[in-house]
C-alpha cells in the first residue's frame, strides 16, 4: 500500500513538465538526528533503559506550473529508531496532485495533509489525518491521508468537500517503546469495523469563515475513526485496537479583539457507545514587545471537556471500551509562549494539563532556535506527575523525558 | 473609481490613463486626515501626489530579499514573496499576501492581510508543517516584522490617510530638491509619535523616512533608492533601514514587479492560504 503510494506519486512527478511546457521545480528537504533521556528506569520488560537516538529523513519535491495550475508534491518521510521497531517507519507525507482553476476552486488528489481547528491544547475537530503517535505524544504529527479533496473558494466563505479510502492506521510504539502502556498496543491486530476495511470510503465536508473578529468553521465527518477503541485480548500481553464507523460534527470558533485571542472547539460524536459530546475552549493573550524588547509573551488557558463513555462492552472479538482513551475529559491547560523576535527566531513553548478529576498533570517545554541559515536544533520534555494508581496515566508514570532534535535544511 | 478602473487593468497602453484616473481621486480626500492649517494640506497634497502615483496597478508580485545586519557586522538572509491586491479606494487598504522562501525551515509560512486605514488590520499566519491557518492579531503594529528593522507597520506607510501631516519646507537630499514632511500616525498601537518624510520634486516620490519613537527620539532611518517606472507607476527597489538606537541594519532589496497578473479578491481570501504550496 504505502509502496505503491510513493510509486505513484514519483511517477505523477514525472508526468509534471509535459503538462506545462514551463515550470518551476523545488526540491529541498531535511534530515534530522533526535536523542531522547529518559531518567528513569523502564516499568516493564522490553522497554528501552534510557536512551533513544534516532534519525529521519523527508525529501521535499514541488513542481508548479508557471500559470501556478498545475501543483505536484510529493514528501516521503522515514525515520530509522536505535531501539524501537515500531518507531523505524515510512509514510508519504504528502503525494498529490492539485489543479487550481480560475474562478477559485481547486482539486487536489493524492496523498495530502488537511488540519481544521482553533485551539491549542487538543485538536478535537480535526479528524482527516491519522496520528502518527510512534514521533510524539502530542498528536501533531500525521500520516499522509489518500483524498479526493475539492476547495471552493468564495466571498462568502471555503467550501472543502472531501472523499477519503485507504485508511492509515495508528502508529504505536512497540514492546521497547517509551513511553507506552504496560501493555502495548500490537497494530498486527488491529480490527477495522468496516465493511470494506481499509478501503471504505469516508466522507467530509467543512465550511470556514471569518466576519469582522470572528473566524468559524462547521465540519462533519463520517467514516472510519481515526482514534482506535482497546481491547485486551484474553491470555495476551497486548491490546488490540479497533477501529469503528462514526460520524462526527464539529464547530470551531476563534474571536480576535486587540491582543486576545478566544478560540472554541466542539464535537458531538456517533458510533462510541452512546452519543456524546466534547468541547475545548479558552484564550490566548498576548503581552508584546515586553521589557522594551522584540519579544512577546503569550499566556494560553484552555479547558477540555469530553463526555465518552469508557465502559467495557462485549464485542464479537472479545471485551472492549465502549470508546477511544482520552486524556482530555475533565482538564485546565495553561501555558506561556515566548517568541523573541530575533533572526533566528527564537521560541519557547512550556505549559501544564491538570486532570480537575485525578490531579495528573502532563507537563511540557518546547525550545527552538534556528542557527545559521540552515539548521534549527529544539529542545523538548514532557513530564507525567500525580500518575495514582486511579489516573489514565499510571502507566506512564514515569516515562517522562527530554529529546533533543538537530535539523539541516536543504 | 473601482468600476473605471477594472477594464483598463487588461490593457498596459492605459497605464497613463490611469495616472490621470488616479489623479482624480483627490475628490476623496479625507478632511479629517488633510487637516485644516494651510501647512497640515500642503503636507496632505504632496503625500497624496506621491501615494497616488504608486497607484493605479491593479494587483502586483514581487521577489524579494531581506538581509539584516547585527551591530557586530553579522548577516542573516530571507527571501520571500510579496502578492498585493491594490484597495478599491482609499477609505480602505490593500490586500497582501507574503510567502517565505528562505531560510528553508519556515519556507512555506504565508502572511495575509487585509489592511484597514484606522480599525485594526485583518492577519491570518499560515504555517506549513501543521497546516494550520491561525487569524492572529494585528495590535503588534510596532513588533519586528521577521526580526528585521522593519515594523509591521512601515509595509503600510504609504496608506495616506493613516496619518495627518505638516509640511516642513524644502531641503536638498542626495542632489535633489525634496518637500520635507512630516506625518503622524492617526492608528492606535503606533509605535512613532512622528515620521519625517523627504518626497522629490521631480517625480514626487519618498526618498527618506525618519522614524521618532513613543519618546520622541530619532528611532531609525528608512533610505529609499533605485526607483523604477512600470507605465507610470514608479517602485523604489532596494530600501534599507538604519536603527539608530540599537546599530543594525535592515536592506529589503526588490527584483522586478510585476503588475496586473489577473489576482481577484478570492486570490486573497483566507481559505487560499492552505493551497499555495
Amino acid at each position: 500500500m504505502r509502496i505503491s503510494l510513493i510509486a505513484g506519486a514519483f511517477s505523477a512527478a514525472a508526468l509534471a513538465p509535459t503538462i506545462g511546457a514551463a515550470g518551476e521545480w523545488d526540491i529541498g528537504g531535511e534530515v534530522a538526528g533526535e536523542f531522547r533521556y529518559f531518567p528513569n528506569d523502564p516499568l516493564y520488560p522490553g522497554q528501552l533503559e534510557h536512551f533513544q537516538p534516532s534519525i529521519s529523513f523527508q525529501p521535499d519535491i514541488r513542481w508548479e506550473s508557471e500559470d501556478r495550475k498545475h501543483q505536484f508534491v510529493v514528501i516521503p518521510y522515514a525515520k530509522i529508531d536505535s531501539q524501537d521497531d515500531e518507531r523505524t517507519h515510512v509514510d508519504l507525507r504528502e503525494g498529490f496532485y492539485r489543479f487550481n482553476a480560475d474562478g477559485g476552486w481547486s482539486l487536489t488528489l493524492g496523498a495530502a495533509k488537511v488540519f481544521w481547528g482553533r485551539t491549542e491544547s487538543r485538536h478535537l475537530v480535526d479528524i482527516i489525518n491519522q496520528t502518527d503517535a510512534v514521533e510524539d505524544v502530542d498528536d501533531e504529527d500525521k500520516l499522509g491521508q489518500p483524498m479526493a479533496n475539492l476547495t471552493l473558494i468564495n466571498d462568502w466563505g471555503a467550501v472543502d468537500l472531501y472523499v477519503v479510502s485507504g485508511f492509515r492506521t495508528r502508529t504505536y510504539p512497540g514492546v521497547d517503546g517509551r513511553p507506552r502502556f504496560e501493555l502495548p498496543v500490537d497494530t498486527d491486530e488491529e480490527i477495522i469495523n468496516r465493511d470494506w476495511g481499509r478501503g471504505a470510503i469516508d466522507v467530509a465536508a467543512r465550511y470556514s469563515h471569518y466576519i469582522g473578529n470572528w473566524d468559524f468553521g462547521v465540519s462533519i465527518f463520517h467514516g472510519t475513526s481515526r482514534e482506535p477503541r482497546f481491547s485486551p485480548i484474553a491470555n495476551s500481553t497486548v491490546i488490540r485496537p479497533v477501529y469503528d464507523k462514526i460520524t462526527q460534527g464539529g464547530i470551531d470558533l476563534q474571536y480576535t479583539k486587540d491582543a486576545w485571542l478566544w478560540k472554541l472547539e466542539a464535537i458531538v460524536r456517533e458510533g462510541h457507545g452512546d452519543t456524546f459530546a466534547a468541547v475545548v475552549g479558552g484564550f490566548e493573550y498576548t503581552l508584546y514587545q515586553i521589557f522594551d524588547s522584540n519579544a512577546d509573551l503569550g499566556l494560553l488557558v484552555e479547558y477540555q471537556y469530553d463526555g465518552r463513555d469508557l465502559n467495557f462492552v462485549q464485542e464479537p472479538f472479545g471485551p472492549a471500551l465502549a470508546a477511544p482513551v482520552t486524556f482530555a475529559d475533565n482538564d485546565v491547560f495553561a501555558g506561556a509562549r515566548l517568541g523573541l523576535n530575533d533572526p533566528q527566531d527564537t521560541s519557547l513553548l512550556a505549559g501544564a494539563t491538570v486532570d480537575t478529576n485525578d490531579a495528573f498533570t502532563g507537563v511540557f517545554i518546547e525550545a527552538q532556535r534556528r542557527i545559521g541559515q540552515n539548521w534549527t536544533t529544539e529542545f523538548e520534555a514532557r513530564l507525567f506527575l500525580n500518575a495514582d494508581e486511579d489516573s489514565t496515566a499510571f502507566d506512564i508514570r514515569d516515562d517522562d523525558f527530554i529529546t533533543l532534535r538537530i535539523a539541516r535544511y536543504f | 473609481m473601482l468600476n473605471l478602473r477594472l477594464p483598463l487593468r487588461k490593457s498596459a497602453a492605459s497605464a497613463l490613463m490611469m495616472f490621470v484616473l488616479v489623479g482624480a481621486s483627490a475628490l476623496a480626500d479625507d478632511p479629517a486626515a488633510r487637516g485644516e492649517t494651510p501647512e497640515a494640506q500642503k503636507g496632505y497634497d504632496i503625500s497624496a501626489r506621491a501615494d497616488r502615483t504608486d497607484n493605479g496597478f491593479g494587483d502586483s508580485r514581487v521577489d524579494a530579499r531581506m538581509v539584516l545586519t547585527n551591530r557586530a557586522g553579522q548577516q542573516t538572509a530571507r527571501e520571500f514573496s510579496f502578492q498585493t491586491l491594490e484597495k478599491e479606494d482609499e477609505s480602505v487598504g490593500d490586500k497582501s499576501l507574503v510567502i517565505f522562501d528562505s531560510p528553508r525551515d519556515v519556507e512555506g509560512t504565508a502572511l495575509l492581510s487585509h489592511a484597514k486605514i484606522l480599525d485594526p488590520d485583518d492577519q491570518w499566519l499560515y504555517l506549513p508543517a501543521l497546516k494550520r491557518v491561525k487569524r492572529i492579531s494585528s495590535k503588534n503594529k510596532s513588533g519586528a516584522f521577521v526580526g528585521s528593522e522593519f515594523a509591521f507597520e512601515d509595509f503600510t506607510i504609504s496608506e495616506l490617510n493613516k496619518f495627518t501631516y505638516s509640511y516642513v519646507g524644502e531641503e536638498d537630499h542626495d542632489g535633489m530638491v525634496t518637500d520635507v514632511v512630516d506625518r503622524f500616525p492617526r492608528y492606535e498601537n503606533s509605535g512613532y509619535t512622528k515620521q519625517k518624510s523627504w518626497v522629490d520634486q521631480d517625480i514626487y516620490q519618498v526618498r527618506k523616512v525618519e522614524f521618532y519613537d513613543r519618546k520622541g527620539a530619532l528611532l531609525k532611518t528608512l533610505m529609499l533608492s533605485d526607483y523604477r517606472d512600470y507605465d507610470g507607476v514608479w517602485r523604489a527597489h532596494s530600501l534599507k533601514m538604519v536603527n539608530a538606537q540599537n546599530g543594525k541594519e535592515t536592506e529589503l532589496v526588490y527584483e522586478e514587479f510585476s503588475f496586473n497578473n489577473g489576482l481577484d479578491a478570492n486570490d486573497f481570501e483566507q481559505g487560499v492560504l492552505s493551497r499555495l504550496r
